[in-house]
């Protein structure tokens, strides 16, 4: 019971974390990202179906270390393996 | 608890064969995209009177051709089989998660992985058939030798980024209207289930796009890729020898690729 609660405790608090801290590194790169390629469209429209694709690919880019910390947050408060691990344990 | 992958929602279970949700919807999107093409392309006409069908497909493959050939900068025909499946069995699953009981294969790790390996082996296959086996493995001592263990390790990184990048966009999409549902019901997750269509739209044309660049990078000649050979080997006398090997290969590509831009 100790440890169970310890963990369930540890995960939450860690899975917060990660996504309040592994959002705001890409937030600020995409931020960036468009504000660069709005004000390249501006200055020349012809291109901007160029622009367009290699924003949506980098912005694809930056956006995937976002998706690494959610898709660890999940798995902290949905398939924790000690979680699994210590019930498993503790039912016998 | 929500089922995190539609690998834990088995359909049909039968000894210790377990047909679980991936498989079949899996196998559900590639029979209707099989269909409905062999359905279409039956009776093709090239006259002016067109049916609406193949009106549609000529759309789509012309789009993803010219897609292709913008990143690729040469003649599109050879990837289009490839990236072109990628794109269609991606962008097909993620639509029809509008579809009340389906739930999109690519919203598993297993399919994406399986998807993202298909590409790891196809930038080797189609550098290779390309450039031939030595130029292609040269790529991985540029700039210099000491690059190597961080060419291989980038090479894998990026498999594993094509792989979690598409299964951490759907599922969250399944995760967050899930989740919403139990807080918010009837109206807002409408609105998410529609972004999230728009999301996996744009991650099938990113998939496809990511593939063609690793590929296209792999298959494409370097401007002064002998030079860097050469240099790297330590004499730089051969640069303008007309017998080198690698200079041939470059200027019969190279003029292959201006041949199929001036017919553009």
């Amino acid at each position: 019971m100790e440890s169970l609660s310890l963990i369930a405790m540890v995960s939450i608090i860690t899975a917060g974390l990660t996504m309040a801290i592994g959002s705001v590194g890409p937030a600020l790169g995409e931020a960036r990202a468009v504000a660069q390629a709005l004000s390249a469209i501006a200055q020349q429209p012809d291109e901007s179906a160029t622009i367009t694709r290699t924003l949506f690919v980098g912005l694809a880019m930056i956006e995937s270390t976002a998706i690494y910390c959610f898709v660890l947050a999940m798995i902290l408060i949905f398939a924790n393996p000690f979680w699994n691990h210590f019930v498993q344990a503790a039912g016998g | 608890m929500i089922a995190m992958s539609p690998d834990d929602w088995v359909l049909w279970q039968w000894g210790g064969f377990a047909l679980n949700a991936t498989i079949v919807f899996t196998w559900l999107v590639m029979a209707v995209l099989v269909g409905v093409s062999w359905l279409v392309t039956r009776r093709l006409s090239s006259g002016p009177e067109l049916s609406r069908w193949q009106n549609a497909l000529e759309v789509l493959v012309m789009g993803m051709r010219d897609q292709i050939a913008q990143v690729a900068r040469y003649d599109p025909g050879a990837y289009l089989p490839f990236v072109g499946t990628l794109f269609l069995f991606i962008a097909f699953s993620n639509l029809l998660a509008v579809v009340p009981g389906f739930r999109a294969p690519t919203g598993s790790l297993s399919t994406t992985t399986a998807l993202a390996l298909c590409v790891f082996i196809a930038v080797p296959v189609f550098g290779i058939v390309r450039q031939g086996p030595m130029q292609y493995l040269r790529h991985y001592v540029r700039p210099t030798p000491l690059m190597l263990p961080f060419n291989l390790i980038g090479e894998i990184s990026r498999t594993v980024a094509l792989a979690v990048r598409l299964y951490g966009n759907i599922m969250s999409g399944t995760v967050l209207a899930g989740i919403l549902l139990s807080l918010t019901p009837f109206f807002f997750p409408v609105v998410m289930q529609l972004l999230g269509l728009l999301t996996g739209m744009i991650q099938a044309y990113i998939f496809a796009v990511l593939a063609m660049v690793y590929i296209a990078s792999a298959a494409s000649v370097v401007p002064g890729a002998a030079r860097g050979g050469a240099d790297v080997a330590g004499d730089r006398d051969d640069r303008d020898d007309p017998g080198d090997p690698d200079r041939d290969t470059n200027t019969v590509l190279d003029e292959e690729d201006t041949k199929w831009k001036a017919s553009r």
